[in-house]
């Protein structure tokens, strides 16, 4: 899923600076899952927002609404009633997909991202998260003991393991397990040393971000 | 007004240690400030912060959560799981301005009747010192 | 082993002639003082067949090492030029090429260079579009295929004749892994390796014995890193907080035994024990001299070492 985070609350009390009418908008999808932007966060935000106006005697108001996705129009298109009512401001708690998509369909709205997106991960162990995929468009873990290399080594080698792998960790930080120490021990362990001998080809990067920005047309569910 | 200043204080107990306390201070008629309004929750494992924040939204000057001692948590890890979210609450009180000390965490058994009268007058002290939740000027005007 | 030669580096000259080569290097300024390129030089002309110019190390800024391989070339030395895969992509690092060696570079270190996060830049955006195994089959296919990665053709007098190395570190984890990745450089196309600093001559003798056994050093001339310990300080530092390098507990008890101004002095002693090691030691080629700012006891080492006067190729 994509891993997100919650921006410092003096970042999100800037974007609402003089502001009356605020609305906090969730969504249900992987944000939720990873503890960024569902309901309960939605909720921490919106009452954090309100008790910082009490203290300082500023008159705001903070409504509360969760999506079941940020990512798909008609979850989007559910929101117009709400918008109707005249918010300063929508704080989106989504990846940066989900204020996009506000921006777009509401087009004279102020929209603001209250969440960093960081990574495509999964969770390690409730409450920690870490980043296992890059997108670049062309998945070869298959060929790493399946594990990526290209988004868990901080060099994205493919022949690695570098020289700065100590220990198992890399020489970036001893908190980043090196991937290549996993896999090269793995690789041993499994004595498929032989298997393992050929040098990764270049990797050919036109189906990554490097290609441009990305669109998946699939005619057969196209209208 | 300082002098005349009674803090409201919220405390989250729960069932199997500070609520029983509470109890056993009762029939102890041990005396302690009338100002606390208990809530009884299954384990303070129940306890999120979204209760300490609406609490506060609704004027409390001060809110802590009372657990049983460390490692004789009826779930096992309920109170630990507390004390996380009381200092992840803590740091965001702090990041809009308000003091974290409004917030607190306590851990007792059920058997320490005494030990809950002695809290309530210790937070509540802390509180009082504290002088009214800047949250709820506008409450209060 | 006797082979044609592939370029015009002196460094493969000496390889091929069969005796013991000796490289240096030469850290580029922070700024653009060719002044201070030729007085490090100094210290190395003469001393070394071949001298490596770093490529921004440690992700530090530094002058190119392109431009200062070409003004210590001015100053009769000869420059291997270090190339990382963390600041270009395939594109640059492929013109560089095309134009280092039209200046007259005849040797290229690949490799995959330094984590920007120790250096200067910690903001900045990496590469890594190639690695450095990567780096050493497109600098061959350039040379030997007279073609560029896209399938452009060079024609015969526009290919770079370089000499092509690469980097090894016998002393990073995982231990028994270390030989495969080498053999990948070799694969690759490598026609010298140099490897990290050792100072862990028991895991670098079972390193060698490994490569010699896998027939990795009859392909491709292995060079031994060497830097000598300056201090009983610069140990403790090198063991404890350099990611690859290890410093066995014997050595910096020797450097304890000795009075701290006198333990420069056991450090060089202890270079020149190891590079004799070195020049007996089966599947070395050679010596790779890394005086990290202590350049001008280059001739001292040389000398005490017995490794000059360099032979003449």
């Amino acid at each position: 899923m994509i891993i997100a985070e919650r921006k410092p609350v003096d970042e999100i009390k800037g974007f609402i600076e003089g502001k009356k009418k605020v609305l906090v908008v969730g969504c249900r999808g992987c944000v939720t899952v990873c503890n960024a932007g569902g309901t309960k966060e939605v909720g921490i935000l919106a009452s954090l927002l309100r008790l910082d106006a009490q203290k300082d005697g500023r008159d705001l108001t903070v409504d509360e609404h969760t999506l079941e996705r940020q990512c798909d129009p008609e979850y989007i298109d559910e929101l117009v009633e709400l918008v109707e009512k005249k918010y300063d401001a929508i704080l989106s708690m989504a990846c940066s997909v989900g204020p996009q998509f506000l921006a777009r369909r509401y087009p004279k709205e102020k929209i603001y991202p209250s969440l960093n997106t960081c990574f495509i991960g999964g969770a390690l162990a409730h409450g920690i998260w870490a980043e296992h995929c890059q997108a670049c468009g062309n998945c070869i873990i298959h060929n790493f003991g399946g594990m990526c290399p290209i988004s868990r080594c901080s060099k994205s080698l493919l022949n690695g393991p570098c020289g700065g792998s100590a220990g198992g960790v890399c020489e970036i930080s001893k908190e980043v397990e090196c991937i290549w120490h996993l896999i090269a021990t793995k690789v041993m362990e499994e004595n498929r040393l032989d298997e393992f001998a050929p040098i990764q080809p270049i990797k050919d990067w036109s189906s990554s971000r490097d290609g441009g920005p990305r669109k998946i047309v699939r005619e057969e569910l196209v209208k | 007004m300082s002098e005349e200043f009674e803090p409201r204080i919220i405390a989250f107990c729960c069932q199997y240690c500070a609520y029983s306390a509470a109890d056993m201070a009762g029939s102890m008629r041990l005396q302690y400030p009338c100002n606390v309004e208990i809530v009884l929750i299954p384990c303070t494992g129940r306890f999120d912060v979204i209760l300490a924040l609406k609490a506060f939204e609704s004027g409390a000057d001060g809110v802590y959560v009372a657990g049983c001692l460390e490692g004789n948590c009826h779930f096992l890890d309920g109170n630990i799981r507390a004390k996380k979210r009381v200092a992840y609450l803590r740091k965001e009180l702090e990041s809009i301005g308000v003091e974290p000390d409004r917030l607190a965490m306590y851990n007792l058994s059920a058997s320490q009747g005494p030990r809950f009268a002695e809290i309530v007058k210790e937070f509540s002290d802390i509180v009082t010192g504290l002088g009214p939740s800047p949250m709820r000027k506008k409450l209060a005007a | 082993m006797t082979r044609e030669l592939k370029t015009n580096s002196r460094l493969e000259k000496v390889l091929v002639s069969g005796a013991f080569a000796v490289t240096g290097e030469l850290g580029p300024p922070r700024h653009c003082s060719a002044h201070e390129v030729a007085e490090k030089a100094k210290h190395l002309v003469g001393n070394v067949d071949s001298v490596n110019i770093t490529d921004n190390q440690t992700a530090v800024v530094r002058m190119s090492s392109l431009a200062a391989g070409l003004l210590a070339q001015k100053e009769g030395l000869e420059a291997n030029m270090q190339m990382v895969c963390r600041d270009r992509n395939r594109i640059a690092m492929e013109s560089d090429l095309l134009g280092a060696h039209a200046l007259g570079i005849n040797n290229i270190l690949a490799l995959s260079g330094d984590h920007q996060k120790f250096g200067d830049h910690p903001q900045s955006k990496n590469v890594f579009d190639l690695d450095s195994i990567n780096l050493i089959q497109v600098i061959k296919m350039m040379r030997d295929e007279g073609r560029l990665l896209s399938g452009q053709e060079l024609p015969p007098e526009g290919r770079p004749k370089l000499f092509i190395g690469g980097a090894y570190n016998p002393f990073a984890d995982p231990e028994d892994y270390r030989v495969h990745r080498v053999a990948k450089k070799v694969a690759a196309g490598a026609d010298f390796l140099q490897s990290q600093c050792i100072y862990d001559m028991d895991r670098f003798r079972r390193f060698m014995a490994k490569a010699v056994d896998m027939g990795l050093t009859e392909k491709t001339y292995f060079l031994a890193g060497v830097t000598p310990l300056k201090s009983l300080g610069m140990a403790r530092y090198m063991k404890n907080n350099v990611p690859g390098i290890t410093v066995p507990d014997s050595l910096i008890d020797r450097l304890k035994g000795v009075p701290k101004e006198k333990q420069a002095e056991e450090g060089i002693k202890i270079a020149c024990e190891q590079i004799q090691e070195f020049k007996e030691m089966k599947g070395v080629a050679g010596v790779h001299l890394m005086l990290i700012e202590w350049e001008h006891m280059v001739p001292t080492i040389v000398k005490e070492a017995k490794l000059v006067p360099r032979p003449q190729v």
